[in-house]
């Protein structure tokens, strides 16, 4: 039988980012499909305002973010590494049925395993900024010409911006249920707004589990 | 965190605060630093700034010249000739302008013109009509070809320039009378109205500035009635409200059209067959001595608060496609006239049948007409030109006739997308030359069509007319047909308040007002669908994935508590 131990993992500000980014991305999402015609909400119109603000806001707190990130030192929590990777994909794949623990237990030093760690790297290097880059010049395609971009079509842009998008709502899906499978079904999602999480204590247990590969 | 961390955070705080700070501000006004004066008014402020006028321009009342009052007037030259005294190069100026040749300016070959080889497939071409068309010419007499176009005492310089109120009584020119006013009393059959000979030394001493009441008289009914041909110009704009027309509301800025329309030498600014409005896109801002023509004149290309998105969209689409959001929306317009249904007789008499509209729907003098209301415009590509189906153009009867075409393409740097009326006709022709044709219709001779009902004396009455002014038109071959035809009229008057104005998703959904142009991507219209087939199965596909998981979890979990327990 496993104890658990209180573990504090997420600070004010990591709280506060997560949840306004999340909100602003819910609502990009609800505004930018609307915009391409798959639904209904707002208007055209307000959809089209809603969606621009957030973005200048979704911009401001990504630079914060940054900052945030680089000031304090917790950049290192998304420095990639592939030890023990293949045991993650293999625990949510395979063990995770079997009620074997996490191969890569949270530690406040180490919040995200390795998969969590390439996931957010790719998504806050990559997909984000391409998102972001994409939608503003989408949005200032008059002033194309003046950049260089002239001989790119509309139709080119608004097809990466669509892909983004997609990519981004795909993520969100995975991301949530992937809450699900910490100590409790609400534990993970718990953490992120108490900044509080139990987890098993394995004690020396975790220690003696080598990794099989 | 130790002291130095905690002033550096601060410090790198505060830097990313300035940061985001600058990025809203250049993100609230990005274009402009100019602060509206009234917020929300942002165009229409800086164009009141840009097209005030002085209250008062006209340095003679018109009333004490005594030429005037003491002429003992009985015909308009003779008024004319009065005029021409002191302002001796009036009418030189008004023979060179459409006004008075009814051939547009631009076109050196003279063939562009009611007065030319164009048509239109209302009462089709003047040529062998003329007493009854020149009603409308700023002229008085021309009722032939052999109308003298060099005589300065020729030109009516009352039907522009006559301010009459009830003392003078009106000055009215005959609808069948050549442009002449009546000599003596006497009833239009078309109307039933009796018309009078002008008190003409009053109707000379009111002269002043033209109104909308002046050029209404002619634009407002062409098309031998009212708001017949345009659909955005006819008798409701005598007297708009704000609704109607936001710069000619007659209870504010109460606009007459020279106010846009600005002259030079008598040469009106306007759109006219080959030649644009204009030619460059300057506003009063750049430059203080251009025309008022274009909305772009007082409201620069850039009228809508700074940042505004709307302001990306003035380099290829024109003000009037969103702020005239419909046309004839006070009193009805044709949209559609079939010349081949007439000539029916009931009891062996001519007849008409009264619409839903109160206009007729058939006329045994003309066919079958549509009347339509609050119409939303068709949209084109246009550089401010049309190209015309010349009476010497050969036609495919098999296809739909323009009779004109606005011109422009997607990507050229003149055009831009415009609201345009398209009017539908039924319309003769010379079916065995494949050849538009030039129908007499007004007369009082036998082979007047609206006298005698047969098509085929009317079309040789007028082709062997037009003949003798452009003999390159052929003869006619005996045999009418009818084909279909449209005709473009852009639509520029009508301006609605900016809050009935379209709505982005008009055109930006899939119902859009553009739906018939194409080649180019429009966010909310187009969406590329071999994306959002993928993109969807790839969000369906994560949520089955998820949840498919989650269901093992729940059964392997029982699973698990068995085999431990």
């Amino acid at each position: 039988m496993s104890t658990t131990k209180r573990l504090n993992l997420y600070s004010k500000f990591e709280r506060f980012n997560h949840w306004v980014q999340a909100g602003l991305i819910i609502t990009l999402i609800l505004t930018g499909f609307e915009m391409h015609g798959t639904w209904s909400l707002f208007g055209f119109e307000k959809s089209f305002t809603i969606h621009n603000w957030c973005a200048w806001a979704w911009l401001t707190l990504f630079i914060f973010d940054a900052f945030y990130l680089m000031v304090t030192g917790e950049w290192r929590q998304f420095q990639p590494t592939f030890r023990k990777l293949r045991d993650v994909i293999r625990y949510y794949l395979v063990g995770i049925f079997r009620g074997e623990p996490h191969p890569v237990p949270k530690s406040e030093r180490a919040k995200h395993n390795p998969l969590q760690r390439l996931a957010y790297l790719s998504i806050v290097m990559i997909l984000v900024p391409f998102q972001m880059i994409t939608g503003f010049l989408y949005y200032y395609y008059n002033d194309w010409a003046a950049i260089g971009l002239g001989g790119v079509e509309l139709s080119t842009m608004a097809l990466l911006h669509t892909i983004g998008a997609f990519g981004i709502l795909a993520f969100i899906i995975v991301h949530v249920y992937m809450t699900t499978t910490g100590h409790t079904i609400f534990s993970h999602l718990g953490a992120m707004i108490t900044g509080y999480e139990e987890v098993e204590d394995h004690g020396q247990e975790t220690k003696e589990q080598a990794p099989s590969s | 965190m130790s002291p130095g961390h905690r002033r550096f955070f601060a410090l790198a705080l505060i830097m990313a605060l300035t940061a985001a700070a600058f990025l809203l501000i250049d993100a609230a006004s990005f274009a402009d630093s100019v602060e509206p004066a009234d917020e929300g008014d942002f165009g229409a402020a800086e164009a009141r700034k840009a097209s005030r006028m002085p209250e008062q321009w006209i340095t003679a009342d018109h009333s004490q010249h005594q030429i005037l009052a003491e002429g003992n007037f009985t015909s308009g030259p003779e008024v004319t000739a009065a005029c021409l005294t002191c302002h001796n190069q009036a009418a030189l100026q008004i023979h060179e302008t459409i006004h008075w040749t009814w051939l547009c300016p631009a076109d050196p070959e003279r063939e562009l013109g009611k007065a030319g080889l164009t048509l239109n497939n209302f009462c089709i071409s003047v040529p062998s009509n003329e007493p009854r068309c020149t009603s409308c010419h700023v002229g008085y007499g021309w009722s032939d070809d052999g109308f003298d176009f060099d005589d300065p005492t020729r030109v009516d310089c009352l039907v522009c320039h006559a301010q009459t109120n009830e003392e003078t009584g009106p000055y009215l020119k005959f609808p069948a009378g050549s442009g002449n006013p009546v000599a003596e009393e006497k009833v239009f059959p078309g109307n039933g109205r009796t018309y009078f000979p002008p008190n003409w030394n009053a109707v000379a001493m009111s002269v002043g500035r033209p109104t909308r009441r002046n050029c209404g008289q002619c634009h407002f009914n062409g098309g031998g009635g009212n708001g017949v041909k345009h659909g955005d110009l006819d008798q409701s704009l005598l007297t708009p409200s704000r609704d109607l027309d936001v710069h000619m509301d007659a209870e504010g800025p109460d606009f007459d059209c020279v106010r846009c329309h600005t002259t030079e030498s008598h040469r009106i600014a306007g759109r006219c067959y080959k030649q644009p409005a204009a030619t460059d896109r300057r506003s009063l801002i750049d430059s203080d001595l251009i025309t008022r023509i274009t909305c772009e004149s007082c409201h620069t290309d850039a009228p809508h608060e700074p940042g505004h998105k709307a302001n990306d969209h003035t380099d290829i689409v024109a003000c009037q496609s969103c702020h005239i959001p419909t046309f004839a929306r006070v009193m009805p317009t044709k949209m559609f006239w079939d010349w081949s249904s007439a000539g029916r007789m009931r009891d062996g008499a001519p007849y008409k049948v009264m619409g839903d509209l109160d206009r007729p729907t058939y006329d045994t003098k003309k066919g079958d007409f549509i009347w339509e209301m609050d119409v939303v415009p068709e949209y084109f590509w246009f550089d401010g030109t049309l190209e015309y189906t010349l009476l010497t153009d050969e036609i495919d009867p098999s296809d739909v006739v323009r009779l004109n075409v606005p011109v422009g393409e997607r990507g050229d740097p003149d055009s831009r997308i415009y609201p345009f009326k398209v009017h539908l006709g039924v319309t003769p022709y010379d079916a065995g030359n494949n050849r538009m044709a030039v129908p007499h219709l007004f007369g009082k001779d036998e082979n007047a069509y609206w006298k005698s009902f047969d098509w085929a004396k009317a079309i040789q009455a007028g082709t062997d007319y037009i003949r003798n002014s452009y003999p390159e038109v052929m003869e006619f071959s005996g045999e009418v047909g009818f084909v279909e035809t449209e005709y473009h009229f852009q639509i520029t008057h009508m301006v609605a308040p900016k809050e009935n104005s379209l709505e982005c998703a008009a055109c930006h959904s899939d119902e859009s007002r553009l739906s018939e142009l194409t080649g180019f991507y429009m966010p909310g219209r187009d969406a590329n669908s071999l994306l959002d087939t993928i993109g969807w199965i790839a969000v369906f596909g994560s949520l089955v994935g998820v949840g498919g998981h989650g269901l093992l979890r729940m059964f392997s979990s029982k699973n698990n508590e068995e085999a431990s327990s």
